[in-house]
């Protein structure tokens, strides 16, 4: 029997935002972990037990030497989400007695955004940073808004749709030097461009294994354990893993394929973002060069290498992305949505709606290529010019008729 | 979401797309939606006044697969219809003739209002002319 066709066979892959592939290497190094080496960690009394111990602290190990941590400050969890809410939350519930305040942004991911409203609902207060039009937060503001009563600041290092990077080493000066535990998501971030937290001054930091060419399922939480020793509730009662932070069986085959990217971004990430910052550039160049009234959202100077979101004026992001049904993006549209709200990052960079419907995120990745790179800016110039000769806003904007000034019937 | 072939094909290959003049006095226009929706139709028929048969029809489309296919469609249906069997036009035809999901039966409801909004144009712009002429003194031919 051939096996299926799968959308690897033709469509090409530019969503490394929401998920990567898995790099074959690191599951060459999963493989022995399902049917050999399939102890449980906690499993004291044998060698099975004894083994999988091990392989789980070689990949504490490896995830910790990525970002300049020590192995025990590892918590292992089943993503950035779970990640997210257990510091968040964590600390929230542990520090309850020192403050109710916690600081945000408004363009962090929901898995930050939520546990928050959750405790606002709970009678915590969170300050909601705005961000400016690169998508950056005021650092002025930040400070402006600790008070003594503020006991976690969580500001994402890298934004998950415009791949811009917030200036997290002064955050996590400004931190230190209030006093005030400083939390990261810094799932887009980890493996794609340097992180350190003891330079960046992190005392929290929520990571993921799909986002970087591991397996899916596997997450981890960085907990500072010296200067200071961070405490969390923990939010998952159970066994007392992971050091009562969080109990459940360890996930040593996801742990090991974490364990396995991260040391294989480790030695190959200065390469591989030049790489990949290429051929985002290269993209962007033949986009810009071929058609008007492109807009990039958010910083070009502080981005993750391989992230570019554009908005294409007058053509609609959905029906963009029917015209290129060979290549895999993700818009910022919401039209297939039950609601008609566009992304709420590009809202708050005061990107118009109008705009925010006629976005793409294009993620690029480890296993991106030149030839695959030309051929969806060529796809996609056609498919813009196409429908822009279909778009009544096209031919308003050619007349010269100032669309802001339309009188819209809204339905 | 998987689109249905209608659709697809409606969207690779758009009946109709383009603009009758607008000024004609025989054409209707209709404009519906907004650009901050994600959705704007503008949609034009050319009435021929002897029979009120709709003799052509043009749209042009910023939206989503879905609206692009239905205003295609329904200037597919307009073209010899007459202007009234054409305001009797109910979008739920246009969402079972594209096997549209729920979830885009919104672009139908757009495109049976631009068919309502450009014959309503049309009818306005007979109207208006009629008592221009009712009204003015007639042109003495010299």
């Amino acid at each position: 029997m051939s096996p299926k066709q799968t959308a690897k066979d033709h469509v090409i892959y530019l969503d490394n935002h929401a998920t990567t592939p898995m790099d074959p290497r690191v599951l060459q190094e999963m493989l022995p972990t399902f049917t050999q080496v399939f102890g449980n960690a906690a499993s004291r009394n044998h060698e099975y037990g004894w083994e999988a111990e091990e392989l789980v602290d070689q990949a504490r190990d490896r995830i910790a030497r990525l970002i300049n941590a020590g192995g025990k400050e590892i918590v292992f969890t089943s993503g950035a989400t779970e990640s997210n809410n257990l510091a968040i939350k964590g600390v929230a519930e542990m520090h309850r007695e020192k403050g109710n305040h916690l600081i945000t942004a408004v363009t962090e991911h929901k898995a930050v955004l939520d546990p928050c409203k959750r405790l606002e609902s709970e009678g915590y207060e969170v300050t909601w940073l705005p961000v400016n039009r690169e998508g950056l937060i005021d650092l002025d503001q930040l400070a402006d808004s600790i008070t003594d009563k503020t006991i976690l600041v969580s500001i994402m290092a890298a934004n998950n749709e415009i791949g811009v990077l917030q200036p997290v080493s002064e955050i996590g000066r400004l931190c230190k030097e209030r006093g005030v535990l400083f939390h990261t998501d810094a799932t887009q971030a980890v493996g794609k461009v340097p992180v350190d937290v003891e330079a960046m001054g992190i005392d929290l930091m929520s990571l993921s294994g799909h986002k970087l060419h591991g397996p899916k399922g596997i997450g981890a939480l960085y907990v500072r354990r010296r200067k200071p020793r961070v405490r969390l509730t923990c939010q998952m009662d159970g066994g007392g893993h992971e050091r009562g932070m969080r109990s459940g069986t360890l996930n040593v085959s996801g742990i090991v394929g974490l364990g396995k990217a991260c040391d294989l971004a480790r030695e190959e990430m200065a390469e591989e973002s030049a790489r990949v910052g290429g051929l985002r550039d290269r993209l962007k160049d033949k986009i810009l060069g071929a058609l008007d009234e492109v807009y990039v959202n958010g910083s070009l100077e502080h981005r993750l290498p391989g992230n570019l979101n554009v908005s294409f004026a007058y053509v609609e992001g959905e029906s963009l992305l029917m015209g290129i049904e060979d290549v895999a993006v993700s818009s910022g549209s919401a039209c297939t949505s039950a609601s008609l709200e566009p992304s709420y990052v590009l809202r708050a960079l005061g990107v118009g709606d109008e705009l925010a419907h006629s976005s793409i995120r294009f993620g690029v990745g480890r296993f991106n290529t030149e030839e695959e790179i030309d051929y969806v800016a060529d796809k996609l110039i056609g498919v813009v010019q196409r429908l822009r000769e279909m778009s009544p806003l096209y031919e308003m904007a050619l007349e010269g008729i100032d669309l802001s000034k339309v009188e819209w019937a809204h339905h | 979401m998987a689109y249905s072939d209608k659709i697809i094909d409606h969207y690779n290959h758009p009946r109709n797309v383009g603009s009758l003049d607008k000024n004609d006095p025989n054409v209707g226009t209709g404009i519906v939606g907004a650009p901050e929706c994600g959705d704007v139709m503008k949609l034009q028929v050319r009435v021929n006044p002897e029979t009120g048969v709709i003799e052509d029809a043009k749209f042009k489309t910023f939206g989503c697969g879905s609206a692009i296919a239905s205003s295609s469609l329904a200037t597919e249906m307009l073209k010899g219809m007459s202007v009234d069997e054409a305001v009797q036009i109910k979008n739920m035809r246009i969402v079972e003739e594209l096997s549209l999901p729920p979830i885009k039966i919104h672009c139908s409801v757009l495109a049976e209002d631009a068919i309502k909004s450009a014959i309503a144009d049309y009818k306005k712009k007979q109207t208006d002319a009629e008592q221009a002429s009712v009204g003015e003194p007639a042109v003495a031919t010299a």
